[in-house]
């Protein structure tokens, strides 16, 4: 299979899958864009997504939510095949306190795939992707056979 | 300043449980704060449907999960140490160990370094074994503290 059509196949299932994860739908995340190994998220401004009600600041857990979908969605696109994938690691860094009112989109790209791992970096911003309001990079594990495991 | 006080009422009451109250994400994941009757604190993340990520496993979110690390990192700094400012997350990092069950979550920590500005501190999420985590972070929190 050419790679394109692979992407197409991996883009068809990661819009299907997406559909179904229940804490996306619950925080109104969505899929603006899938390329190979890039995805494309936003999340909605949501009063319910408050850390601090007197300044209004967005907690950071509602990024971590949409970082975590995001990076993940890019290390889906980035497969060989299609695979489970499993988040191994993921650490975010807060620039900037995001906006309130304002959604917040996270771009995030597989820079490199191994056998096992997948390598992702993304990035949080409102409008302009200079202008960041956190960063992330994050590992994820591809496939579920572990050998020897049941 | 009002948060602070609020916190500061509750810190008097000793009432550790009040201080996921006032955090609407909080209330949005069912995060809640408790004092066992061993006298550790740890906060809970209680089992709900909206709270799963992938269905297939099925596996609660890891953004979920992180929420959960994040904020009992927050609970604990204001809990232990007196600060000016709600404690901003500068840094987190998750590293997950075991997919989460759809069950409820549990969390606690330590600080690990408590600086002028910056408070480092580390906690842990299990679920019905204390001893099989599902997942670790380290949080570098940004505070502004009475020394």
């Amino acid at each position: 299979m050419k790679r394109a059509e692979r992407v197409q196949e991996l883009l068809e299932l990661n819009l299907a899958f997406s559909k179904l994860v229940a804490l996306n739908n619950a925080m109104g995340l969505e899929i603006d864009d899938l390329g190979d190994g890039e995805a494309t998220m936003r999340m909605p401004w949501d009063d319910r997504f408050i850390g601090d009600p007197s300044t209004g600041a967005l907690h950071g857990g509602a990024i971590t939510v949409l970082m975590d979908s995001a990076c993940g969605a890019a290390a889906f696109m980035g497969l060989e095949r299609v695979d489970a994938i499993a988040t191994l690691d993921l650490r975010i860094d807060y620039m900037k306190p995001a906006t309130r009112g304002q959604p917040v989109t996270c771009r995030a790209r597989c820079y490199k795939r191994t056998r096992n791992v997948a390598f992702v970096r993304g990035y949080a911003y409102h409008a302009d992707p200079e202008d960041l309001i956190a960063a992330a990079t994050a590992t994820f594990m591809i496939g579920t056979h572990i050998p020897g495991r049941k | 300043m009002k948060r602070l006080e609020i916190i500061r009422e509750i810190k008097e009451a000793d009432d550790f449980g009040r201080l996921a109250e006032y955090v609407p994400y909080a209330q949005f994941l069912g995060i809640g704060s408790e004092r066992l009757s061993s006298g550790e604190l740890v906060a809970k993340m209680a089992y709900k449907p909206h709270l799963v990520g992938s269905p297939a496993v099925p596996a609660l979110h890891g953004g979920g999960i992180g929420s959960l690390l994040e904020s009992t990192a927050v609970f604990l700094v204001l809990w232990q140490l007196e600060v000016l400012s709600i404690p901003k997350t500068i840094t987190i990092s998750i590293d997950y160990l075991r997919p989460g069950k759809l069950d409820d979550v549990f969390a606690t920590g330590k600080i690990t370094k408590r600086g002028r500005r910056v408070v480092n501190v580390h906690v842990e999420a299990w679920q019905e074994d204390r001893g099989r985590l599902i997942a670790t972070a380290n949080v570098h929190c940004l505070v502004n503290s009475v020394p």
